[in-house]
């Protein structure tokens, strides 16, 4: 799949800034005043800044209000509306912590639950698609869960929770470039089955349908990533997990260490997300003959 | 909401021929005219169509493919048009975000309502076929209307109102009709020649079906080996100006 900017940005900084809102919402750190203000500054910044880094996706946003509609079978509509509605419930949540002082656990305990919700429905938009075997696993919402969880505790400065989440995340996106690799080929996808050919013998491309490029081409059929995708997934287990593990060990809660941290684990969530796309296969290529 | 209907009324689709499907792409053709200069929808766009690098929005395309036997023989060249099959479990309407993406429960037709559309692309990412292509002039998604705006179109003569790709194929290799009604002359065809669902581990459920092209003679066991090169001595006059020659 073409690994667009725009949805590795989306991705990336909303998953990293609803799983902040998800430690905030439940009181961790439990800070009030001028400190609680930039923790939730952060928190804000990074979801809607990936939030609208998904609106340069669209090829007629025009029509993006639209989204909100069709939450009762499309995950890319709940999405829209669990995020607008995380964005509304912690916002007077953190006005309470910030302007009062007051700690409306209820609150803060359903912006946290709808956090969680919306990466899981972020998830969801590339889980369910049957057409990417790679995707198409309960361990794809279970990364993204990870991820925005260990991000999120990262940014709220949770340095020993951090550092058992990082862990585990170690071991889920091992576990998920590992399997993703064989998905493919188990689910029994080839030329035979997709030209429905297979059972007179062994099908191959004679002659494309275009000399040109196509959307198809370009949106679904993208090559390049798995040429480096060994390096890319070393770079990106570094960057995302062990870099980090390694600062939170060394240097525990010290706040320098904290935001170094989370600017490597960022980084190599990028990476790890760029891989994401660029490795996933979709069956189409197949009447292309890739 | 952009839930599937439970059942439609008819399954209107194609079934298409590949034992006689020449591959003249007179389909892919006539599809792009009926379509940019018909509808209410907006046109099928091209990008530098006289240039180095031509690309542009198509509903239909032919690819060819060479099948060789696996328990070996001569092998055979296939023409196979793809374009939307208007699956019964349509992944491409579920997913939509908009309700722009629906199937229609009269007669079984997968649709755009460009109006709604946001041009997202998961619609396409969701089809197993290729069936859907945003089109990058316009921004919307592009997909087989199986003609709405000709088969039921009382302006046009009767023999005109079928799909264009229908119409215009020279070979009749394609066929239009309602794969609901086990009746139906296309389903009588379905049923006469083993015709095919597209990759069934998908679970889409296509209505479209596809009829596999017929056995061909099997290469007489040995002859195409012995076209290539004779080895066995011949006897008689040719024996002996065979072994003439190689004594000079």
């Amino acid at each position: 799949m073409h690994p667009a900017v725009s949805v590795i940005l989306f991705t990336t900084l909303s998953g990293a800034g609803f799983g902040l809102f998800a430690w905030l919402g439940t009181g961790r750190p439990p800070v009030t005043g001028w400190p609680a203000f930039w923790f939730y500054f952060m928190g804000y910044g990074l979801a809607v800044t990936g939030l609208f880094a998904s609106a340069f996706h669209l090829a007629n946003p025009k029509n993006a209000i639209k989204a909100f509609s069709q939450w009762r079978s499309s995950w890319l509509s709940r999405e829209a509306v669990l995020s607008v509605a995380t964005l509304l419930v912690i916002a007077p949540y953190a006005i309470g912590r910030i302007f009062y002082g007051e700690n409306w656990a209820a609150l803060g305990l359903a912006g946290s639950i709808l956090s969680i919700l919306t990466v899981f429905s972020t998830a969801m938009i590339y889980t369910q698609l049957r057409t990417v075997p790679r995707w198409n696993t309960p361990l794809t919402p279970l990364l993204f869960l990870a991820y925005a969880v260990t991000g999120g505790a990262i940014l709220a400065g949770q340095s020993e929770a951090a550092i058992w989440l990082l862990l585990a995340l170690g071991l889920i996106q091992l576990a998920h470039w590992m399997l993703g690799d064989s998905r493919f080929a188990a689910a029994g996808h080839d030329m035979g089955t997709a030209t429905g050919l297979g059972r007179i013998g062994r099908v191959r491309l004679l002659e494309p349908p275009h000399s040109g490029g196509n959307y198809l081409l370009h949106e679904m059929v993208f090559r390049i990533g798995r040429r480096h995708a060994m390096k890319l997934r070393v770079l990106a287990f570094l960057g995302a997990v062990a870099l980090p593990l390694a600062i939170l060990l060394a240097f525990g809660a010290a706040p320098a260490a904290t935001a170094l941290a989370a600017a490597v684990h960022l980084l190599g969530t990028l990476a790890s997300r760029w891989l994401f796309f660029a490795e996933a296969r979709h069956v189409v290529g197949l009447y292309y003959g890739r | 909401m952009t839930d599937l209907p439970r059942s439609t009324e008819r399954k209107l689709g194609l079934v298409i021929d590949l034992d006689t499907c020449v591959g003249c792409h007179a389909c892919v053709i006539s599809c792009k005219g009926w379509n940019t200069v018909s509808a209410d929808n907006a046109p099928l766009s091209d990008f530098d169509a006289y240039g180095p690098d031509p690309q542009g929005t198509f509903l239909n395309r032919v690819h060819s493919y060479e099948v060789t036997p696996e328990e070996g023989g001569a092998a055979q060249v296939v023409h196979f048009p793809r374009s939307c099959l208007h699956c019964e479990d349509a992944p491409c309407v579920t997913v939509c975000p908009t309700g722009a993406s629906f199937k229609r429960a009269e007669d079984g037709i997968v649709l755009v309502n460009e109006d709604d559309c946001m041009g997202c692309g998961l619609c396409a990412w969701a089809c197993p076929y290729g069936a859907r292509e945003l089109d990058l002039a316009a921004g919307v998604m592009k997909k087989c209307t199986l003609c709405i705006d000709r088969i039921y179109n009382e302006n046009l003569p009767e023999e005109d109102r079928v799909p264009a790709c229908v119409r215009s194929c020279p070979a009749g290799a394609r066929h239009f009709g309602d794969l609901g009604d086990p009746d139906s002359a296309v389903s009588r065809l379905v049923a006469e020649r083993g015709g095919m669902e597209l990759m069934p581990e998908c679970g889409t459920r296509p209505v479209n079906r596809y009829l596999p092209p017929r056995p061909r003679d099997r290469a007489v066991k040995g002859s195409l080996e012995n076209a290539a090169e004779d080895s066995a001595r011949p006897s008689g006059f040719l024996g002996w100006l065979d072994r003439a020659l190689e004594a000079l």
